[in-house]
């Protein structure tokens, strides 16, 4: 079946009666199209004849296609109920569970989808139509009795003419609409800079305060919560350590994790110094000991990646490097401002405590940072 | 009792009539099956989003019969050895769960991650595509507006799902999501406090950004997505010029049955490579990573891919901090907040700023090949460069571990490479279209190149060049006109070879159509033609 035309759109044809009997199927498609604005420019079967052998073998193939996808399908669903599926360490028979799955739904899909689209591209007919877009509006006409009624609703309603109802519907409506908002926005609110327990707001403090511990110095624990004494860290070595108070290492108190490092003896000679020379972290070290806030400055990553070689300390996240010998003062990448300082001192029974809370506010940069 | 006889054969048709009087469907339902669309492969990128957007819903529906939002602290005690006794929240334990106690959970987790990589991917795809072919110009702008709130709304509803397992990395990404809250002048602490509920992390923010993650951001994606198609639908989708192809009509196939047939082989095409994606590749492999603690962090940690610009930003951003008194703004302001504002708010407004600048008030229903408007092109490869670049540098990390460069000529030559970069792809870009149009032009007045050599009768060597049109009386081809599509630039193409490549499961019986620029007479057979021998 092959119609062709040249040009013109399907309107320029005439309709046809459909009554009459001698109209074929297809006839009366063409009449819809016609009425659709729509014409056929081609529309012709892809095989030579009828049931032509190559009409078969892509009936075939489809079909081929279409059995793959359910064994597929049902191998997917097969492995599921009897593969043993549950997690054992090592390499075991568990661990080929989602690829399984993975692979058999895959085939099973890819099989439908392509069955799907070798039956749309190789047996549907080969077809090209051309609509008419109609764009570009309605007829001026029509667009000025629409635009007129709307002209006319705002007139009926009159609010132009009543001024009294203009600022009313103002004045009746607006907190109306605060209200709507009010609960969503106000409970949202909470003030940073409010007190809490009678303590500084949390934005201002971290786990070291010894004004959340009964006012007893805090000390320097593990992520166990065990102690931490002047030998257990090793010269050139490093710890993370934590408030010793209940829930210390938790992410709770996310703003105190600190770096306790003990400097070699030329570093800490370095360090001591410019440490005394700034009015904040003067006598903050212990000996060769000296703790820096954990969290980067930048983005409050933990800024872990000490370099004894250099006494640098690198940021993962974004690559801010402090210099640890010189009050943890950045020296590369988008960090603005040095690491707080802990201010150190050992307890009679020889465990670090922290001599007071970070003299500077720790973690990412804000605004109204004193 | 006497049996009514029912005409079986007649019943479709009865109960249609029965639901056209009821309901008036007839002509609208014919309208519809009767749609014409045009088809391009460039058309499919779009329906790659829609579709992973679909799977996304079904495997994410999944995961919230098991997902428990919750920040609580518990202790693990599941299938997987190396982290039973740790304490963790309740959030990270259920992925777990869903990883390693939930039969074949941990197959649809992967699914909805490697669909929802792939969703991101489509739409910047598809973003492109609208962008370089002119696909926005008048009628659609909204619908290029509404797509880059769609980018904005795909972003966010990833960062929020990447948040939710509550592992290493999703902590340290909310961690620095609360920077840059932060970071914004006069309110950033305020801000912070309200979307954390009071001090970072606090106990709240897993249940929130579970709801933004599997309600609100859906549901306007969902609404946003439809209204997009619906226009599409509404509007008629753009066609690329080529024979009998107008401003005015739309050249294809219809609606039903081949059009509908092809998006649904090609959805669960898509489908397939999600789950074949999801079986064979491991991806955000939870139990690694360990549930999130402030003091630690794995290094060389990448977000998801289309987070990557953002972090690339920060990390070549240099330290400028701004004091105001007593106050100050943190450099990450200006990436994150007014970097990332603007990335998806002036884009927006570029169908605009295109009409405006040549005064055009014309619709536009046919696509523009990108080498045809060398401008927008260039704009365009100006702006990817400037996101692949900053992409890049996003893992520069790895890039400076991988080939031992210091990190410091990295993170230098990011920041000299993002201020060259996109001026210098606005060059190039500038320069390969005007090249690729010159082309075209050429091969139109001059023909195809046909890799004979003839000798002539002066000794000189000249190529045997096949017109594409008539020619005059000696010989000369006769300049055609460009009409906006692909001029054949190789014999085959003019159907003077048979196709290289034969079908995929049998052969190709007719050989495809040679594209041809309308106002262009049918390329002739192969017997007509005749070889010229005066070169140019
Ligand atoms: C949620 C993500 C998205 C989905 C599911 C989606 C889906 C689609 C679909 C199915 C089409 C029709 C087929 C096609 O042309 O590819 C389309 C067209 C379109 N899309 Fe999107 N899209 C998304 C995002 C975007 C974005 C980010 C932009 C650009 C900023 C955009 C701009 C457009 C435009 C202008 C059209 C009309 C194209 C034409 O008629 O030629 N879309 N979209
Ligand atoms: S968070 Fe440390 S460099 Fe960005």
């Amino acid at each position: 079946m092959t119609t062709t035309h040249d040009g013109g759109n399907g309107g320029s044809q005439p309709p046809v009666d459909l009554s009459d009997p001698r109209l074929s199927r297809f006839d009366i498609v063409k009449e819809g199209l016609r009425r659709d604005d729509i014409e056929i420019v081609t529309y012709e079967s892809q095989f030579p004849g009828v049931n032509s052998k190559a009409e078969k073998r892509v009936v075939r193939n489809i079909a081929i296609l279409l059995i793959i996808s359910g064994l597929a399908g049902l191998a997917f669903v097969v492995f599921y109920i009897v593969w043993p599926w549950e997690f054992k360490l090592g390499d075991t028979k568990s661990d080929y569970f989602t690829p399984i799955l993975g692979v058999s739904l895959a085939i099973a899909l890819f099989g439908l989808g392509l069955a799907i689209l070798a039956w749309a591209k190789k047996l549907l007919p080969h077809e090209v139509l051309i609509q008419h877009r109609h764009d570009g509006g309605a007829t001026p006409d029509e667009q000025l009795l629409t635009g007129q009624t709307m002209v006319y609703v705002a007139e009926e309603l009159g609010v132009q003419r009543r001024p009294l109802l203009k600022g009313a519907i103002a004045i009746g409506l607006a907190p109306l609409g605060i209200a709507a908002a009010a609960p969503l926005i106000g409970g949202l609110i909470k003030n940073p800079h409010k007190p809490e327990n009678g303590q500084n707001p949390p934005l201002f403090r971290t786990g070291f305060d010894p004004v959340a511990n009964n006012g007893q110095l805090v000390r320097l624990t593990r992520d166990d919560g065990t102690p931490v004494r002047p030998e257990d860290v090793s010269t050139g070595g490093q710890m993370t350590v934590f408030p010793g108070i209940p829930g210390g290492a938790t992410n709770e108190y996310a703003d105190s994790p600190t770096l306790l490092i003990h400097l070699r003896p030329e570093d800490a000679l370095v360090a001591r110094e410019h440490a005394d020379a700034d009015a904040r972290n003067k006598g903050s070290m212990f000996g060769d000991y000296v703790a820096y806030s954990k969290v980067c400055t930048h983005a409050g990553c933990p800024a872990s990646l000490y370099e004894q070689q250099t006494q640098r300390l690198l940021c993962p996240c974004h690559q801010s490097q402090f210099m640890v010998t010189r009050n943890a003062q950045p020296i590369f990448g988008p960090a603005t401002r040095r690491l707080p300082m802990l201010p150190l001192e050992v307890d009679s029974e020889g465990f670090f405590v922290a001599k007071s809370d970070f003299k500077d506010t720790v973690g990412p940069d804000f605004w109204e940072r004193p | 009792m006497k049996r009514r006889k029912v005409d079986l054969a007649q019943a479709p048709a009865d109960i249609a009539r029965g639901v056209d009087e009821r309901y008036q469907v007839a002509t609208p339902l014919r309208a519809i099956l009767n749609k014409v669309f045009p088809d391009h492969w460039s058309f499919l990128l779009g329906e790659i989003a829609l579709f992973s957007f679909i799977v996304l819903l079904l495997t994410g529906t999944f995961l919230t019969l098991f997902f428990d939002p919750s920040m609580k602290e518990v202790v693990y005690n599941g299938s997987y050895t190396s982290l039973r006794g740790v304490p963790m929240s309740a959030a990270y334990e259920s992925a777990m769960n869903l990883s390693f106690d939930v039969r074949g959970g941990l197959f649809l987790r992967q699914m909805h991650h490697w669909a929802a990589l792939l969703f991101v991917a489509a739409i910047v795809v598809h973003m492109a595509r609208t962008f370089f072919t002119g696909a926005f110009r008048k009628p659609r702008e909204a619908n290029w507006a509404i797509g880059v709130t769609l980018f904005l709304l795909g972003f966010l509803e990833g960062f929020t799902g990447y948040s939710l397992p509550d592992d290493g990395l999703s902590g340290t990404g909310l961690r620095i999501a609360s920077a840059i809250m932060l970071s914004i002048p006069v309110a950033g602490t305020w801000i912070s406090a309200a979307v954390f509920g009071g001090e970072y992390p606090g106990d709240l923010i897993i249940g929130r950004f579970y709801i933004a993650h599997v309600l609100l951001i859906p549901a306007i994606l969902l609404a946003l997505i439809a209204v997009h198609v619906g226009l599409v639908f509404k509007q008629k989708h753009t066609q690329w010029p080529g024979p009998m192809r107008t401003n005015t009509n739309v050249v294809g196939e219809r609606m039903f049955p081949r059009y509908v047939m092809k998006q649904g082989g090609f959805f669960m095409s898509v489908f397939g490579v999600i789950a074949l994606m999801a079986g064979l590749f491991q991806i955000n492999p939870i139990w690694l990573f360990g549930p999130y603690s402030a003091a630690n962090v794995s290094s060389a940690s990448q977000p998801d891919w289309y987070v990557m610009f953002m972090d690339g930003l920060l990390r070549v951003m240099p330290n400028w901090q701004i004091y105001l008194g007593p106050y100050s703004i943190p450099p990450l302001f200006w990436p994150a907040v007014v970097g990332l504002g603007a990335l998806t708010t002036v884009p927006m407004f570029y169908p605009f700023i295109e009409a405006r600048r040549h005064k055009d008030k014309a619709i536009h229903n046919l696509l523009q090949r990108p080498r045809d408007n060398p401008e927008r092109t260039a704009i365009g490869a100006m702006a990817f460069a400037f996101f692949i670049w900053a992409t890049l540098m996003g893992g520069n990390d790895v890039i400076a571990d991988k080939f031992h460069i210091s990190l410091n000529a990295m993170t230098w030559s990011g920041r000299i490479g993002l201020l060259v970069l996109p001026p210098l792809a606005y060059f190039v870009a500038f320069r390969v279209c005007l090249g690729l149009q010159m082309h075209d032009r050429e091969v139109l007045a001059h023909g195809v190149e046909t890799g004979i050599i003839r000798r002539l009768p002066s000794g000189q060597f000249v190529e045997v060049h096949q017109p594409l049109g008539p020619t005059d009386d000696h010989g000369h081809p006769i300049p055609i006109e460009y009409g906006g599509w692909v001029v054949p630039k190789k014999m085959n193409r003019v159907g003077a070879l048979a196709p290289a490549i034969k079908g995929f499961f049998f052969p190709v019986e007719t050989p495809p159509e040679a594209p041809v620029s309308p106002g262009m007479p049918p390329v002739t057979g192969p017997d007509d033609r005749e070889e010229i021998t005066s070169g140019h």
